[in-house]
């Protein structure tokens, strides 16, 4: 339905050196990134970690101090417009006029593109038949939130900028978004979304870039950045006495330990030799655990080894 | 082709987001009439007030006492020393007659009121007296259509009216849109922007339609104020006058990223047009040094012109000083504003 700009070959997305300061503050620091058409890609990160600051770089609203940018194979410089017509883009906290009815909002941004999905399609497709006639105040959150997103893909967009578009919602809410995303995927649409939940990033991303202070410090598919800490699963305990380290890199498949909130987190290959091996050295210690748990290594887990912090800094 | 024309969607989510907001309906249409009911009783046509004239007792004053009272246009307090000095100079008294063997007037030249509480007095004494009147005279007391109070404050209302709503309207709705990030969210569509700032001018229009009637249907019923000139040429004022304030509304809000910092400029630009510009009080009181600046004001401009039409009956084309003031100011505020606009 979206006419292919004129090189389809072009990656949906890429920047080179990109770089933006505020006065004294550097937002992004030399940032590299290609997206590939049909992709989602995720840039996950802590809040302040430059995420918004980036996409709005890409998506052409805030300047850049330094680098290039190109989005469809086009330049913002040259060819503003022209792009502006095969993206759609939702911004984090904007509102829509209040009074207005959700169709009416629909129908509005529908507007402003010379072709797309009809109005109806458009409310089909994020779900808000029923709502169709309330007004922007009278929606919930997470129907907010779904509104914005058939605004942007009103024009039927080749690439669709999500900027944290789950925060604030409940896990219904935010399951019913996941699926418009998918859908839209099935579609062939290109997604750049901003989240810092990790588990929003591991259940919609193909791959991802994970962002700390405007720089990217990791970036591949879930998988691969789950993999390079070592280990599928964690160990966390506490115990009556201290174990030396020493003695937990020595239990077998043990790759990284870790130590949070009195906690020690251990990284290991597999839990059925892993457990046994560390109660062994803990007894060992002359003690016993006090505190145990074990989970699938994840997203945060990779943060977390990465810079030391949590990524949600609640 | 695109099936909707962004031009009129943007327009109709001008007006829908007004039209369904019951405060912004009320202050807008209500406060006009309220504002004119209350001018109207306060100044309602009533007989002309008798003058306030005072007579010092045990003085020449009060020979003539007879005379004073047969008129029809004085009424006389009688009043002793320390009454009279205090009446006097609380103006419950315009004039007081004293006087040991001479009549004596004493009152305050630099009043108009008394001025003409003395011109009666004396008139009435000399009556009394028998005084020839050495030129024949009478009276037509018919009064000018057009030339009551209510008349002429009518226009100065519309005029008001269409300055607050225009800079408000334009003004606040746009910083509004700014603060909540509608603005940013329009532009990273591929939305004309000249569509956008030309729809909050088109809903401007829409608007008059439901703002100036009203006051003019209000102020003929109540008050029988009439349009002396034609229609048209008060329908063409009204509208360049309504741009005009929508320019500057444009203008003042091209920066403003807060409620509170729009509220402040609006104020600022607002408050001396209030004063200045004619509304209740005629602009041509202020010394003749600030005239040329103050004709120069674009609410001055609008209530002069306004007046011309309404109360005079001159054509548009009398009006051109006041037309060309306005468009001066139009083409300014809007070429700056364009210039100045901030999306985010």
């Amino acid at each position: 339905m979206s006419t292919q700009p004129p090189d389809a070959s072009a990656p949906a997305i890429r920047c080179r050196g990109l770089h933006k300061r505020f006065g004294e503050t550097v937002a992004v620091k030399s940032l590299d990134l290609e997206v590939r058409r049909g992709e989602c890609f995720g840039l996950l990160g802590p809040n302040g970690a430059g995420k918004t600051t980036t996409i709005e770089i890409l998506e052409g609203l805030t300047p850049r101090d330094g680098g290039e940018v190109e989005v469809l194979g086009m330049r913002w410089e040259a060819d503003g417009p022209r792009i502006r017509a095969h993206l759609g883009v939702q911004l984090q906290e904007s509102e829509f006029s209040d009074r207005s009815t959700a169709e009416e909002v629909i129908r509005l941004f529908r507007s402003f593109y010379p072709r797309g999905w009809s109005v109806d399609e458009l409310i089909g497709f994020v779900q808000l038949d029923e709502k169709r006639g309330t007004q922007v105040r009278n929606l919930s959150g997470g129907q907010r939130q779904r509104l914005s997103v058939a605004c942007a893909l009103a024009g039927a967009p080749d690439i669709l900028f999500l900027d944290e578009p789950t925060t604030g919602l409940d896990p219904q809410s935010r399951r019913q978004l996941w699926d418009v995303c998918e859908r839209f995927r099935e579609r062939g649409g290109t997604i750049l979304l901003t989240t810092h939940f990790m588990d929003e990033a591991q259940a919609l991303c193909d791959r991802l870039a994970i962002l700390d202070h405007g720089e990217i410090i990791a970036q591949g598919t879930p998988g691969e950045l789950i993999r390079g800490l070592g280990g599928a699963y964690v160990i966390g305990f506490t115990a009556s006495v201290p174990v030396s380290e020493a003695a937990l890199r020595a239990i077998p498949g043990a790759s990284r330990v870790a130590a949070r909130d009195g906690e020690t987190l251990l990284t290991v290959d597999e839990l059925a030799h892993a457990l046994p091996a560390l109660l062994q050295a803990v007894g060992a210690a002359g003690g016993e655990l006090t505190a145990l748990s074990t989970h699938q290594a994840t997203l945060e887990d990779v943060f977390l080894a990465l810079t030391g912090r949590e990524l949600r800094d609640e | 082709m695109s099936e909707h024309s962004p031009l009129r969607e943007l327009v109709l989510t001008r007006i829908r987001s007004f039209v369904r907001e019951p405060e912004a309906l009320f202050w807008t249409f209500v406060f006009p009439i309220l504002m004119a009911v209350g001018l109207g009783v306060a100044f309602r046509e009533k007989p002309a007030d008798r003058a306030a004239v005072g007579v010092q007792r045990g003085t020449a004053a009060e020979r003539y006492l007879p005379a004073l009272r047969a008129s029809r246009d004085l009424k006389v307090t009688v009043l002793g020393d320390s009454a009279a000095e205090r009446a006097l100079r609380k103006g419950d008294v315009a004039v007081l007659l004293a006087g040991r063997d001479t009549l004596v007037y004493r009152y305050d030249p630099a009043r108009d009121e008394s001025r003409a509480a003395r011109l009666l007095a004396d008139a009435a004494v000399q009556r009394g007296a028998g005084a020839a009147r050495p030129v024949a005279t009478a009276d037509d007391r018919e009064r000018v259509p057009g030339g009551r109070y209510i008349d002429w404050v009518i226009p100065g209302l519309i005029g008001l009216n269409l300055l607050s709503t225009g800079m408000w309207g334009i003004g606040f709705g746009l910083v509004q849109m700014r603060n909540k990030k509608q603005l940013k969210r329009l532009v990273s569509t591929p939305m004309r922007k000249r569509d956008f700032l030309l729809a909050q001018l088109l809903a401007r229009l829409a608007f008059l339609v439901l703002e100036v009637p009203p006051i003019v249907l209000f102020a003929r019923l109540a008050f029988g104020v009439r349009i002396q000139g034609s229609w048209l040429a008060f329908s063409a004022l009204v509208i360049v006058g309504a741009m005009t304030f929508a320019g500057l509304g444009l203008l003042c809000a091209s920066r403003a990223r807060t409620i509170e910092g729009i509220s402040g400029i609006l104020n600022v630009v607002m408050l001396p047009m209030f004063v200045l510009s004619g509304v209740f009080f005629s602009a041509s009181r202020y010394p003749a040094a600030v005239q040329p600046l103050i004709r120069a004001i674009p609410l001055t401009a609008l209530n002069d012109a306004f007046r011309a039409v309404y109360n005079d009956g001159l054509p548009l084309a009398a009006t051109w000083p006041q037309l060309l003031v306005l468009l001066a100011w139009m083409a300014i505020s809007f070429f700056a504003a364009l210039k100045l606009f901030r999306w985010q």
